[in-house]
């Protein structure tokens, strides 16, 4: 195959009224895609400023106040514009169809409609940045919240209209799993990525509604004083507490879940082998979307709770976290004798396997009671979550990002620049993030602008880190964006993958397959097939 | 025992450090384990299983159940036994002695007070005898606090309109690191304070000290001695710099605009009024987030910070 | 039936292989949007439950102040909604389109008489001061804190309330459908899934009733 397929669906229909209107699910995970890229670089920017003034004790940058709402901006872009949608809603939306061998998802307007809501929903957030941009931490905890003079109506209303196109993407891509598979794909035939998605989204739609309640009870504090929060009107903010934590635990499973079906593919495609234990990745899945609802009181072991909550929180915290040592044991044994490539998608992989194992170990320590009570509100956690957030579901996503970039644009980037910009961030991270686990040990609480002079060179450290990390996401932004212009014609399939999107060009037609596919092997059957490289 | 720390951990100084230390350094030591494991097969897997030429068939193997097992079940084994742990170590948090001394904290925007039994109050310096335990029943006027000190390893949030509870028992003298740990607000960075431990004799000299304290001393040099102990330093400068509040630095006989319309002569009975009833008059451009120093400061100690702030005149007279 | 040109349903979407897909996929598709609406309200549920036990004596003294007699009438109104509501998605499936436009202006006039019955209700207690919050001005009842429970009962009530006008919207977008001959025996899953939501906005009205009007 030569150049790029003369039709395919980025120029097939033609006309910004046929992207703006489009049902096309390929054209509304790319916009997505851009949406949650840029995002992302404002929340790191963001972070930059934080590092920036967190370099020494002196609140060189800005005053406290303003880092406050620094902090709360950074958690608020970074969690609700960038990675709950990230991988669902750009990747899943536009690989879920082909995986499965169908045309479209289950609800293409509904889809649009997703889009859209993210759209109104992130401009309020944008609004509520320059009308006083909250300062209460991303987590709002009453009283606080209900008392600052800052725009927090704003920023609650922004991230109760993200929540709804959070849910309608998780009900559709529910559905499409459901009812829209190609005749003779069976639920065990499916791609893994299409078991993450699927149990993300059983999260989305149960978890979601229970934060926008938690959001309007809070605007309707504020607004009309009713006191469910106020202990002065015979309420309780710890109450607040439970109803937040109990969407925002779920809500890292919607996180890190479809980052783990990427992996799941990855490292079958870039060990050329079948992926070990298939069944306990997909059944592991579930049992993860299905406890996560039952660990929120790990937040908050400090808060005066009783201690058979916490008891019995603390158990099924570290249930939860058996499922996921599962996964990293099979994606392990994937690799083991297999026919390993090292390339982009296969070094993100392995940076993901490196630095969420990482995270996940954290996790024990933050699971376990006493030593909860110590690390609680400290930059331990701080790491805790960037290790699994960052080193986790970004990595992930970069993995997938570097394997269906062919797929989307019809081009290869270079891997020579992707090993450098793959480094940067490697070391970057760690610097920036390391460093953390040990100041915040050290007893160096959480959201504080300045510091004591004793922490200051693990500070400095992790500031120095933060730039070398971005520093290797300008690398990779450039060579992407090179590639767009520049980089070789992939070809149907240039790295010999089994699962259906790569049956078709790249970039693929706007109706993915001209006829529905015939189901011939399985996603994985690198033991009986060798793939066509188009 | 000794508890040193390690490359994590400061060096413990209560009777619980070492109990959470231990569960700490297992499940570090474990982890470390588990990590090799799996760094470990990633790098042997890529180099002995690298791509040569053509991919090719791939092994077929892509079960065995004897593994998940195993790799479900030593894994389950080791966090229940970690949970065992932890719970255990909570417990021994939780449940208060009942010989324990009792001290009140109040967390409040944006500093910690203290309440002892006989009546003496502290702000920010938290005094207790060494190798006695100590009850510290908490709460907050206004938003929620937390009580960390690290050395301890203890925390506990700090709550409106609720009593929350912990305990320690300190087991060296010596000075330790106090914070806030849930956010509180604009100056949630400087709720910082030191648990001083000292000898059982010392204590209780300090306890009788804090109740003459002032005495023999100028009273402006006893209220240079509040500005710093209650506080007043964390929001107001002396040398004219801007912060939360205005700066003391030539405020006495100034005339203030107030917010909402007015002025104010700066006399005696303004600064006592902005002590005792902050929100009464705020001078404008300034927030109204000041406390109330009611029931902490008595009026001695009133009287003496009006004098150190009646000694702040502009020009160098100090 | 109306089929295009090429020899498909006129309803049928590119991308379904068969009207009975595209129903299945729509009736799942229902069934999720239903459930988290209950999740959404669930949160107001357990609202409800916390400060009922923390405050037993003033939930039963304050509830005293509701209504019973509208409410019940609202629940009867709103039962019978269901039903014209079932019988109109039953004409067309009768193919008796004239009969199911007059159940759906029968369901709307009887969602039209709850909110009326509430718009009563509403203003009664605006009059009286049995507002939520720190608007709550009465002072009929004893005990600590009681505009929680009216703080609870505006909630509740006005998230429901704003689903039954969400509800009359889309009721009267299937009437302008109906009257204009979209539906037929083989296709009518827009009606039902309108009917769907609207059992379930019935259904919540039936737990809030007796929650907030009948226990003491």
């Amino acid at each position: 195959m030569d150049g790029i397929p003369a039709y395919n669906y980025l120029n097939t229909p033609k006309g910004w009224k046929s992207w703006l209107l489009t049902r096309d699910h390929k054209r509304i995970g790319l916009m997505y895609l851009f949406a949650i890229m840029f995002f992302f670089m404002i929340g790191g920017v963001f972070a930059l400023l934080i590092r920036i003034q967190l370099l020494t004790p002196n609140q060189a940058l800005v005053r406290p106040e303003t880092y406050n709402q620094l902090f709360t901006l950074h958690g608020a872009v970074m969690i609700f514009l960038f990675i709950i949608p990230s991988i669902p809603a750009s990747l899943g939306n536009f690989v879920l169809p082909q995986l499965l061998g169908a045309k479209d998802v289950a609800f293409p307007r509904l889809n649009l409609a997703s889009w859209y809501i993210y759209v109104v929903g992130a401009l309020f957030l944008i609004y509520s940045i320059f009308s006083g941009a909250a300062d209460t931490g991303w987590t709002f905890y009453t009283p606080y919240s209900t008392q600052t003079t800052t725009s927090v109506i704003a920023t609650t209303l922004g991230v109760f209209i993200l929540g709804f196109s959070s849910i309608f993407t998780g009900l559709n891509f529910i559905v499409t799993v459901h009812k829209l598979r190609a005749p003779g794909m069976t639920w065990f035939s499916m791609p893994l990525f299409c078991w993450g998605l699927y149990a993300t989204a059983i999260i989305q739609v149960l978890a979601t509604p229970v934060l926008g309640i938690t959001l309007i009870l809070l605007i309707l504090e504020r607004l009309f004083g009713i006191g469910i929060f106020d202990p002065a009107m015979g309420g309780d903010p710890v109450l607040y507490q439970h109803f937040f934590w109990f969407y925002s635990h779920p809500a890292v499973y919607i996180m890190i879940l479809p980052g783990m079906g990427i992996i799941s593919e990855t490292i079958s495609v870039f060990s050329h082998k079948k992926i070990f234990g298939y069944k306990a990745i997909a059944f592991s899945s579930l049992g993860i979307a299905f406890v996560s609802f039952m660990v929120w009181g790990h937040h908050m072991f400090t808060s005066g709770q009783s201690e058979i909550a916490a008891m019995i929180f603390s158990f099924l915290t570290f249930l939860v976290g058996i499922p996921s040592g599962i996964k990293v044991f099979n994606w392990l044994a994937t690799m083991y004798k297999g026919s390993i490539s090292l390339a982009a998608p296969m070094i993100y992989t392995i940076m993901f396997l490196i630095l969420f194992s990482i995270g996940g170990l954290t996790g024990i320590v933050l699971g376990a009671l006493s030593v909860n009570v110590h690390m609680h509100g400290t930059y331990f956690v701080v790491a805790h979550f960037h290790y699994v957030m960052m080193g986790g579901t970004v990595m992930a996503f970069l993995a997938g990002l570097h394997y269906w970039w062919p797929k989307i644009w019809g081009r290869l980037y270079s891997e020579f620049w992707a090993r450098v910009g793959a480094l940067l961030i490697f070391i970057g991270f760690n610097m920036t993030f390391f460093s953390q686990f040990i100041l915040g040990a050290k007893g160096m609480p959480r959201r504080y602008s300045t510091y004591l002079d004793q922490y200051q060179p693990l500070h400095g450290f992790s500031s120095v880190g933060s730039f070398v990390l971005g520093a290797g996401f300008v690398v990779m932004a450039v060579y992407l964006i090179y590639s767009l212009f520049r980089g070789k014609p992939a070809g149907n399939n240039p790295w010999g993958g089994l699962t259906l999107e790569w049956t078709t060009t790249s970039p693929p037609p706007p109706e993915n397959f001209i006829e529905t596919p015939k189901i011939t092997h399985g996603p994985y059957d690198y033991d009986k097939v060798i793939a066509d490289n188009g | 025992m000794k508890d040193n720390g390690n490359l994590f951990l400061p060096s413990g100084h209560s009777t619980i450090a070492p109990g959470t230390d231990a569960l700490f350094d297992f499940i570090y030591y474990v982890s470390i384990v588990f990590f090799a494991i799996v760094v470990f097969a990633i790098v042997y897997s890529v180099w002995r299983f690298r791509r040569r030429k053509n991919a090719g068939l791939t092994s077929g193997v892509a079960q065995n159940t004897t593994l998940e097992i195993l790799w479900t079940a030593i894994p389950t084994v080791l966090v229940l036994i970690v949970f065992a742990w932890g719970f255990k170590g909570y417990l021994r948090l939780y449940i208060i002695p009942k010989d324990a001394m009792e001290i009140k904290v109040t967390g409040q925007r944006w500093f910690w007070s203290f309440d002892y039994p006989d009546g003496a109050t502290s702000v920010n310096d938290l005094v207790v005898p060494v190798g006695k335990p100590v009850k510290l029943l908490m709460s907050s006027k206004d938003v929620i606090h937390s009580f960390f000190v690290p050395s301890f390893r203890i925390k506990m949030d700090v709550l409106p309109n609720r009593y929350t509870m912990t305990w320690f028992e300190a087991t060296d003298t010596g000075a330790y690191d106090l914070f806030c740990t849930e956010y509180c607000g604009a100056k949630h960075s400087s709720m910082i304070g030191k648990v001083r431990v000292v000898g059982e004799r010392e204590y209780a000299q300090w306890l009788e000290s804090s109740s003459k304290a002032g005495e023999g001393m100028p009273v402006e040099d006893y209220g240079a001695k509040l500005y710093v102990q209650k506080a007043c330093i964390t929001c107001h400068s002396v040398d004219g710099k801007a912060s939360t509040g205005p700066t003391f630095l030539g405020l006495f006989g100034e005339q203030v605009k107030l917010e909402g319309g007015g002025t104010a002569t700066v006399d005696e009975n303004y600064l006592r009024e902005s002590i005792l009833s902050p929100q009464a008059k705020i001078a404008m451009g300034y927030q109204p987030v000041m406390p109330t120093f009611q029931g902490i400061l008595k009026d001695k100690q009133i009287d003496a910070l009006i004098a150190y702030i009646k000694s702040l005149k502009k020009n160098g007279n100090k | 039936m109306h089929n295009t040109a090429g020899g498909h349903p006129a309803h049928l979407q590119h991308h379904f292989s068969d009207s009975e897909q595209q129903a299945s996929a729509s009736k799942l598709g229902m069934w999720l949007f239903l459930l988290t609406e209950m999740l959404l309200f669930g949160g107001l549920f357990a609202a409800y439950s916390i400060y009922r036990a923390w405050n037993p004596e003033m939930f039963y003294e304050a509830h005293k102040q509701l209504n019973v007699q509208l409410g019940m009438i609202n629940t009867i109104v709103l039962i019978t909604s269901s039903v014209t509501m079932a019988l109109a998605i039953r004409s067309i499936q009768l193919n008796k389109r004239k009969i199911a436009v007059r159940f759906l202006i029968a369901t709307l006039l009887f969602a039209a008489v709850f909110l009326v019955i509430k718009y009563f209700e509403y203003s009664h207690k605006f009059h009286l001061g049995q507002l939520p919050g720190k608007y709550y001005t009465f002072t009929g009842l004893q005990g600590a804190n009681p505009h929680i429970f009216f703080s609870i009962y505006f909630m509740m009530t006005g998230l429901h309330g704003i689903h039954v006008i969400g509800g009359m919207g889309l009721i009267g977008w299937m009437l302008s459908r109906t009257t204009r001959n979209h539906f037929s025996p083989e296709y009518y899953t827009p009606l039902e899934m309108t009917g769907l939501y609207w059992h379930l906005v019935d259904l919540i009205w039936i737990f809030l009733f007796p929650l907030l009007y009948l226990i003491g």
